[in-house]
């Protein structure tokens, strides 16, 4: 593609010829391989595909230019926290001595590397008001499961083996109960008040001594801070159960709030949301899980211990009998936390606390942009969080429109469109995220957008209906992709030639 | 505050609009006992100081030891191509591909990949990515379970121990049992999963397995005989699990060749920096037969209302979003950028450059092999390996220490990390690539002879 | 409207009984309610089911769904065209869209089960 004309790619194997390419690497003695056994070899070589490096770069920037991205323009899914990603974090992630580093490098040689991941604990202590942290997990999920792992050993370890329950607010993300799942635990699900708070009375009637853990997002999904968390972690407490706090909307409480102060017992922390560390399109992310003393002996290993002579060192294997182990290879995701300790070290105590400050700003100027145009409903009045819920339920009622339909004309005007049907407790939900790195200019101009798209509902659904009429692509066939799924391109039979040697 | 763009009045302007006095007014539904203090933590800091300390950590690590380090993650040459395009924002910024309509670069890109896997791998449905090996090698291990309805597992103790305590730590929470294979100790096959016991563990009918993992390469460099495995595990009415390192699969039969069920494995080699952990690529890949029970997002082709070819994500039913408690796992975030890195690195590498980089892989080894039998350290084991072997030194540790102090990283001391598996107790578990030079093998193979001196351990033991 | 001659189940399965042969799929509105059926989970034939425990899955594209015997017995067939056209369910769910048939141990308990009024009533209540 150019600048003009046809946007869509053809298959990078289609791409190939045979007998492009090479070029890169020293060509091998010819007799390298003679001593692997016949009976242990491939027959024939792996169908790759054979390129030019012009026809390599090209085939990728353009397919780049296909995506929405936030170096594009503004990404408001509700949830997923898509701030600005700093170019500097990119740059120190490539240093040759932080990237060229092996994973089991004798601790003498990565003092840097451990000083670094050493502070960024601290940082994240601070931040948490918690008493210990692990950065092995390598996403919120993934520390999901190690906090509710080390919840089980915690009560295992007290011979309180009764404990096979996990509450739930209704309005979680699906990792929550898929973890209780994974960690062998049930989930029971939690009612939500008109206000969107747990209902406090069906949660008493659910906690008991059968009770592991309840794991709460604070603020919720729902954009809005749990009031009645005092009242809630004491009884989770007082019924013997631990609580966990799902640190996904951790963007909006920094130097205002600390579940560790409030009570909870751990929590992850989705370094991709709060700390921009970028998303590549669906990963990598890292999510350090933050304890309290109930929890740190079951903390997986290695930990990163700092001697008292000053030297930094890994955990030896064994060294800590009551961790419940490892939960991942090597030491976590290092490439992702040393952008999120660069990005904590440039916003310092004091930016942080702008960071929360501006970010709810920017979702209440949105929020009350949107209330007062009337033209969406607003479930939850008063104030939110980094985060609120608008919901086109009544342009449903009145045009056939739906949510969708709004999102993907949202797309004609530029904008990424908001989380959409979640949480699955609000009827034709958008959850709309503006982050505090957008300019009041872009959420005017999205506000507008919306209130336009309301507008067309009435005049002219068809058009939004169809939506979207610029991008790449128009809706898919999402059903076909389901009912007979193509998972993978076949090169033609026989398209393949034999190495030149 | 860094990247903020709100200006005094622009934040004026949106109090005033939403009619309260000051931030902390949005902030008043926090009861008040609650309310946190000032964060203590140290002012925040301008790029260019930040670009100091950074680089002044950076300058505290040694990584460009003469090293022959691997044991689960390998250094290759990557062209200069794949980190500028992995450096343009639309790859890096975008979040998960929720609106295919403005994510065909990356839902096409995720297609790509699990059709390149699916080439190198032999078996037709590869996940869009997991965090790593470990925890995709868990995943697999999982699948054998729903799979087969079955609760326990074999794992050959010839898997990278990281691996094998991952496992053990995902399968304490699902209650399910893991039981290692032993290696065998002596002979031409020493080292290698011994098939007599497993095929001892497949024949107790009360106790069924569902699912049987060996690596290949295996943790200590061996070919492992994965197609007779395979067969057992069949015959016993368990699947087969193929531990694997891609890029040696350019080289080595696929696991769809042997018989696997599932691959699960690393991907770091694929052209992706060491990073000191990651962030990797985790690979898990199936037979169609099990494209229900593998965990993750999947990437498919369609077609949009205009019958334009198009990707989007597809069979999300399996997925935690939609199916929740009921989840083949709780995996949301996976490794899509470490995907997309692996791609282009195979694209430029093409069939015959990757097979080079094998080969030469190979060739290197055999010269560190032979310099270091010279100077004193013989293998432990007499099989076939592809670029990675284990070496017997006496006081392994010292020897170790002692060499880095002459600039060599000689590869992992197996006592430390393997202390549960006495028979590599005096390894050393060294590698090479098409990056280790002439020059490093010489210089490893000199510090050894200082450092051993006339010590030489004997010859390979029993099968000499 | 749905068939006169069927009994349904709280959870908008319906079953017909030929002779001891009870054939069991999901209503229109569990159709209209799921989308795009993309997958149809069903049971080998041989296996027992039980009266409200679940049988099978039912998928479309972005929800999933349990299905519920409405009587016990014994698996007798599935329908087998459900794998390749799974949109048979929301086509012709009574009809080509059937799911299992049951060789049914306790025809009474089709007592138990809601006739075509009480079902309408059901789903007009929302």
């Amino acid at each position: 593609m150019s600048a003009s004309g046809p946007r869509l790619q053809p298959t990078i194997f289609e791409r190939s010829k045979p007998g492009r390419g090479g070029g890169l690497v020293p060509h091998p003695p010819s007799d390298a391989l003679d001593r692997i056994p016949t009976e242990q070899r491939r027959e024939r070589p792996a169908g790759l595909p054979e390129l030019n490096e012009a026809e390599v770069v090209r085939h990728y920037v353009n397919l780049s230019q296909l995506n929405h991205a936030i170096d594009v323009g503004f990404y408001p899914l509700g949830s997923c926290t898509m701030k600005w990603n700093p170019k500097v974090n990119e740059w120190a992630a490539r240093l040759p001595g932080f990237a060229n580093l092996h994973p089991l490098a004798p601790d003498v040689t990565t003092q840097g590397t451990l000083q670094l991941l050493w502070e960024l604990e601290q940082i994240l202590l601070e931040v948490t008001g918690m008493r210990a942290v692990t950065l092995q997990p390598a996403a919120g999920a993934h520390g999901e499961l190690t906090g509710i792992l080390m919840i089980r050993a915690y009560h295992e370890a007290r011979g309180d083996t009764a404990r096979t329950e996990v509450l739930v607010p209704d309005s979680a993300h699906g990792t929550n109960p898929a973890t209780a799942t994974m960690a062998g635990l049930h989930t029971v699900s939690l009612p939500h008040e008109d206000d969107g708070g747990v209902a406090v009375e069906a949660f008493r009637r659910a906690l008991g001594p059968q009770t592991a853990a309840i794991m709460i997002t604070n603020p919720s999904t729902l954009g809005i801070f749990e009031s009645r968390i005092g009242e809630l972690l004491e009884a989770v407490h007082e019924a013997g159960a631990l609580a966990y706090m799902d640190g996904a909307n951790l963007n909006a409480i920094l130097g205002r709030f600390r579940p560790g102060d409030a009570g909870f017992d751990v929590m992850h922390i989705n370094t991709h949301k709060t700390f921009s560390t970028p998303h590549g399109g669906g990963g990598p992310g890292a999510g350090p899980v933050a304890v309290n003393e109930r929890l740190e002996p079951y903390l997986p290993a290695p930990r990163i211990l700092r001697d008292p002579d000053g030297a930094f060192r890994l955990e030896r294997p064994g060294e800590r009998p009551t961790s419940i182990g490892r939960m991942r290879a090597f030491v976590g995701s290092t490439g992702v936390l040393l952008r999120a300790y660069a990005y904590l070290r440039t916003h310092g105590g004091s930016g942080l606390a702008e960071v929360t400050d501006d970010a709810v700003l920017a979702a209440n100027y949105l929020k009350h942009r949107l209330a007062e145009s009337g033209a969406f409903d607003i479930p939850f009045e008063g104030v939110c969080k980094h985060e609120f819920i608008a919901s086109a339920s009544s342009i449903k009622k009145r045009t056939g429109i739906r949510t969708l339909d709004i999102a993907k004309r949202l797309l004609d005007h530029g904008f990424h469109a908001p989380t959409v049907y979640f949480p699955l407790t609000v009827d034709e939900a958008m959850l709309i995220e503006p982050t505090e790195t957008e300019s009041v200019e872009t959420l005017d101009a999205f506000a507008d957008a919306l209130v336009a798209i309301a507008e067309e509902a009435d005049r002219d659904p068809d058009v939004i209906r169809s939506a979207p009429h610029t991008a790449p692509v128009r809706r898919l066939d999402e059903a076909a992709a389901a009912r007979n799924p193509n998972l993978r391109w076949r090169p033609a039979a026989g398209d393949w030639t034999p190495c030149p040697d | 505050m860094a990247y903020g763009p709100h200006t005094p009045a622009d934040r004026q302007r949106m109090l005033a609009a939403i009619g309260v006095r000051s931030v902390d007014d949005l902030f008043a539904d926090i009861p008040e006992a609650l309310r946190a203090g000032p964060l203590r933590l140290d002012p925040p800091e301008p790029e260019q100081a930040l670009v100091t300390r950074l680089g002044g950590l950076a300058a505290r690590n040694q990584a460009d030891l003469a090293s022959f380090l691997g044991a689960g993650a390998y250094r290759h040459f990557a062209p200069s191509l794949v980190d500028q395009m992995l450096l343009r924002g639309e790859w890096y910024t975008a979040y998960t591909p929720y609106q295919p309509e403005v994510s065909q670069g990356t839902l096409q890109s995720i297609y790509e990949y699990e059709s390149l896997m699916a080439e190198l791998l032999g078996l037709d449905v590869v996940s869009a990515s997991h965090y790593d090996g470990a925890t995709a090698t868990a995943e697999a291990a999982l699948m054998t379970c729903r799979a087969t309805r079955r609760d326990r597992v074999l794992i050959s103790r010839a898997i990278h121990p990281h691996y094998r305590e991952v496992v053990r730590t995902y399968f304490h929470g699902a209650g399910i049992a893991v039981e290692e294979i032993p290696l065998v100790a002596d002979g031409a096959a020493a080292g290698t999963t011994d098939l007599a016991a497993l095929e001892a563990l497949l024949a107790e009918p009360e106790r069924p397995a569902a699912g049987v993992l060996l690596a290949q390469p295996s943790f200590y460099g061996l070919l492992e005989p994965m197609a007779e495995a395979a067969r057992l595990a069949h015959a016993a009415g368990a699947l087969s699990v193929a531990v694997v390192e891609p890029v040696s699969l350019a080289v080595l039969a696929p696991p769809g060749a042997y018989g696997a069920d599932i691959a699960a494995g690393e991907g770091q080699a694929l052209g992706i920096a060491p990073q000191y952990g990651g962030p990797y690529l985790g690979i898990l890949a199936c037979t169609d037969a099990l494209v229900r029970q593998v965990p993750g997002r999947l990437v498919g082709m369609t077609t949009d209302l205009d019958g334009r070819r198009a990707y989007v994500m597809t069979l999300q039913a399996r997925e935690q979003h939609i199916r929740r408690e009921k989840a083949a796992s709780n995996i949301c975030t996976n490794q899509t950028l470490l995907a997309l890195a692996a791609s282009i690195w195979l694209a430029a590498l093409g069939p015959h450059g990757l097979r080079d980089v094998v080969a030469l892989g190979a060739a290197r080894a055999a010269e560190l092999e032979a310099a270091l039998t010279k100077a004193g350290a013989p293998r432990l084991h007499p099989g076939p390996y592809l670029n990675e072997f284990a070496v017997r030194v006496v006081d392994a540790p010292r020897v170790h220490r002692e060499l880095l102090e002459r600039g060599v990283l000689a590869g992992l001391v197996l006592g430390e990390a393997v202390p549960d598996e006495p028979s590599v107790r005096d390894g050393l578990l060294v590698c090479a690539t098409e990056v280790t030079t002439a020059g490093d093998i010489a210089a490893f193979a000199a510090a050894l002879g200082e450092v051993i001196g006339g010590r030489a351990p004997a010859a390979v033991g029993g099968a000499a | 409207m749905v068939p006169s001659d069927l009994r349904y189940t709280k959870d908008h399965e319906w079953v017909r009984l030929d002779g001891d042969t009870a054939t069991v799929g999901v209503t229109q509105y569990a159709a209209d309610q799921l989308g795009d059926i993309v997958f149809v989970d069903q049971p080998d034939v041989g296996r027992t089911v039980e009266q409200y425990a679940t049988f099978g899955v039912v998928e479309s594209v972005k929800a999933v769904s349990d299905l519920y015997a409405p009587i016990s017995g014994e698996v007798a067939e599935v329908n087998g065209e459900l794998a390749a056209k799974p949109e048979l369910v929301n086509s012709d769910p009574f009809g080509a869209g059937w799911m299992i048939k049951v060789k049914v141990a306790d025809p009474s308990q089709l007592d138990d089960l809601l006739d075509a009024a009480a079902y309408e009533r059901l789903v007009a209540e929302g």
